[in-house]
């Protein structure tokens, strides 16, 4: 069979019957074998534009050529030059937005499922304990400090560890990962799975300090004392709430909290572990989101017996993976799309009893170039609920800003940083992540990470910075092959 | 890290423990406190910082035992460390100098208004510190008290100590007398809190509450905090603990810590069953 006729592989998943109830991850990922015939789908494109569509710039037609042959460990490795955490981006990232919508094979069939490959290869070599640390080069005697242990502040700490640097992370929580451990539940991310790529980056020669809030418990002026950069990516941590009447209610929660509460604080193992969570018989969960349909499906796996996710869109505007909704609906989620709640309504004692909304219709398109959801006048209708959910996004935490004199931020109180290097208003201090850019993905984190190391790396040893972007995009490639040396 | 130096019990079911924490004794300030995590499978809770030595290296904690964490954080002996200490957090007290203020405390919000008196004897202010509890025997930190104040009054609810009756009746007899209050610190428990406030509004004074919610985080992240003040939703663990009194919801408050009171039962009896077999086996082994 010619290559291009052999279909995209599924990856073998619990049947949604039985995951529902309980928190297990849902994709059992590729066997040796699906892996094999998913690389021998790829062309080996001369110009691969897969490469382009990775915020990090993996060398994904190598790798897929290293699985295609067989040698699933140099296909981690390979992978492992360009990004520290394989196993979480082969399930997190948004692959259909960036390095498989640029698949050539998508033009007439199906692209390469280039995450389920980076997944399987990073799987292989962590189950079959084959994890090696990659050379490190000599010490450069240069210390730095990363602000948050999330995808970002790793990846710095991971590029400057094997450049030799001396990195301490300061971490906010008991736990590193920052979203990847708080955010994202057990079901799509294993924290098991967090914990060893961490672990890796550990291995590279990174410190963590836990229990560090940074702002509060030291201040970026006293570190620039101890420290010849700094990095802060403090991540996207200030829920947004709707504004409508009964929102402080007991049983709503922001999706921050509610998944906050299930998966760092263990809530649904309890009483085993003592972080309580409501007990739901009903879920409202507003927002269309990728975060929503989490907090949709953990409302599940904690027994609610009815989830509803209520979006003021269509489907079409919705912002969550098209797999995350076909997960979640598959397992009994119901989209109550075009509504939009207009006031949370409690009983005497103070807790949730239903919803106030409107139906919607869509207008003409806003400044997102998505149609402006308008009310249909008169369409007023209840749902009934005891727990509501609103995922309708994050704005900058301001705790760290306020506490940074001379640290520039822009309306919406994220951090301004230079998108080429990551440096902010302070001299040897960078930012990147969701703290500037708002939230977003793990990958994009992860890309600005590694824009940011560089920088620190020119920073602190001296080296000239590239004038213009288009001189920026030459000398990269120096940059990473110097690095290699 | 986090070691309990020394243990004392300052009433019944409250307990004092003074830490080794040296950055957060360097860094904090009145009015900021601590979120601790007893083990691997606790949960995350507030508590004010009592007291703070930056030359030792340490903070006081008190707390009163009324839920599981707080039981089993009461099992700890000298030389055992909590699992987490994070802070401080929290907005400090604004010091200036205000003239006369009076530092109120309820209960166990006796320990979180001593560093705010002690910050405001400090700032020039005169204190005049009243302290009160339900009975003569759970009154705690008098002595201390009254070395960070000018004056003090104590009252019980059951006349067994000092003043017959609350702390707001000494308030109003302060007022009666004629005093001249220029601020009012309010802390305690809720309906301590709001009574306070009811009475100072009547005379216009302003007043300062600090707010104990139910917290995860204690960063801003989660806003499980939050209260309304004023008619704003605000995070406590960010924007305050301290609010204008007069602008907070008391009965939303009530309500919101309140959410998880049959979990919280559920755990209590599941922790106290676990230390009476534990203690049955000690006595049998």
């Amino acid at each position: 069979m010619a290559r291009e006729k052999i279909p995209r592989q599924a990856m073998p998943e619990q049947d949604p019957e039985e995951r529902r109830h309980n928190f297990n991850e849902v994709p059992y990922g590729y066997t040796p074998e699906l892996a094999q015939i998913e690389a021998s789908r790829c062309i080996f494109c001369k110009k691969p534009k897969c490469i382009e569509g990775c915020p990090v710039e993996i060398d994904i037609p190598a790798f897929i050529r290293l699985i295609k042959d067989g040698d699933f460990v140099g296909a981690a490795r390979k992978i492992k030059e360009a990004n520290a955490l394989p196993a979480i981006c082969g399930r997190v990232c948004p692959q259909e937005e960036q390095c498989e919508v640029v698949c050539v094979l998508g033009i007439k069939y199906e692209p390469v499922a280039i995450g389920r490959l980076e997944r399987f290869a990073a799987d292989y070599e962590r189950e079959n304990n084959l994890i090696t640390i990659p050379e490190i080069e000599p010490p450069t005697g240069k210390k730095v400090a990363v602000v948050g242990a999330g995808p970002a502040g790793l990846t710095v700490a991971g590029e400057l560890a094997k450049l030799g640097h001396e990195v301490t992370i300061f971490e906010a929580l008991h736990q590193p990962g920052g979203v990847l451990m708080y955010g994202i539940p057990e079901f799509r991310l294993p924290k098991a799975i967090v914990e060893a790529e961490v672990d890796y980056v550990k291995k590279l020669g990174v410190e963590i300090i836990y229990d560090a809030v940074i702002g509060r418990y030291m201040t970026i002026d006293e570190m620039l004392k101890n420290y010849d950069s700094i990095f802060i990516g403090t991540g996207a941590g200030l829920p947004y709430f709707m504004n409508i009447p009964g929102e402080n209610l007991n049983g709503v929660y922001s999706a921050n909290e509610y998944l906050t509460r299930s998966n760092l604080m263990r809530a649904y193992r309890f009483p085993e572990y003592d972080t309580p969570i409501a007990v739901s018989k009903k879920v409202a969960v507003l927002g269309g989101g990728n975060v929503a349909m989490d907090a949709a499906r953990t409302a599940l796996r904690l027994g609610a017996e009815e989830v509803t996710v209520v979006y003021r869109r269509s489907r079409k505007e919705m912002p969550a993976r098209i797999e995350e909704i076909h997960h979640a609906e598959e397992e009994g989620v119901i989209l109550k799309l075009l509504t939009n709640p207009t006031e949370i309504y409690g009983d005497d004692q103070g807790w949730v009893r239903g919803m106030r909304c409107i139906r919607m219709e869509l207008g003409e398109p806003d400044a997102s170039g998505r149609r402006r959801p308008v009310p249909i006048e008169g369409s007023e209708f209840d749902i009934e609920c005891d727990t509501v959910v609103v995922s309708i996004g994050n704005g900058a935490n301001p705790l760290l800003p306020q506490a940074t004199p001379g640290l520039e931020t822009n309306k919406w109180g994220n951090i301004i940083a230079d998108s080429k290097t990551g440096a902010t208003s302070i001299p040897g201090v960078y930012a990147g992540g969701d703290i500037v850019i708002g939230a977003a993905t793990v990958i994009l984190a992860m890309g600005a990470g590694k824009v940011a190391a560089a920088a620190m790396h020119r920073y602190m040893m001296g080296i000239p910075e590239p004038v213009t972007e288009e001189e920026s995009q030459q000398t990269e490639p120096e940059a990473k092959s110097s690095r290699e040396k | 890290m986090n070691e309990i130096l020394t243990k004392k019990i300052l009433a019944q079911g409250v307990k004092e423990f003074v830490i080794k924490a040296p950055r957060i004794a360097r860094a904090r300030k009145a009015g900021q406190f601590v979120i601790v995590r007893a083990n691997e499978t606790g949960e995350r809770i507030p508590l004010t910082i009592a007291d703070a030595d930056p030359e030792a290296g340490t903070i006081t904690l008190i707390f009163q035992e009324v839920g599981k964490t707080t039981m089993l954080l009461g099992t700890f002996e000298e030389g055992d460390s909590i699992l987490d200490v994070v802070g401080p957090l929290g907005k400090p007290t604004h010091v200036e100098k205000f003239g006369t203020v009076v530092c109120m405390g309820g209960g166990i919000g006796v320990a979180p208004l001593h560093p705010i008196a002690k910050a405001m004897k400090a700032g020039g202010n005169r204190v005049i510190a009243i302290i009160g509890a339900r009975s003569k025997d759970l009154l705690i930190m008098e002595d201390r008290l009254k070395a960070a104040s000018h004056e003090l009054y104590v009252s019980t609810d059951d006349g067994t100590y000092g003043v017959h009756g609350f702390v707001t009746d000494v308030l109003q007899s302060l007022i009666d007398k004629g005093e001249e209050i220029n601020l009012v610190v309010a802390i305690g428990p809720v309906p301590m809190m709001a009574a306070s406030c009811k009475l100072t509004k009547k005379y216009n004074l302003p007043t300062v509450v600090s707010l104990n919610p139910i917290m995860v985080d204690g960063t801003g992240m989660c806003g499980a905090c939050r209260v309304t003040v004023g008619g704003k939703t605000r995070f406590v663990c960010v924007s305050g603990p301290e609010f204008d009194g007069h602008q907070v919801d008391f009965t939303e408050l009530v309500k919101r810590q309140r959410a998880y009171l049959p979990q919280e039962r559920q755990s209590r009896e599941m922790f106290q069953q676990q230390c009476e077999s534990h203690g049955k086996q000690k006595r049998t082994g």
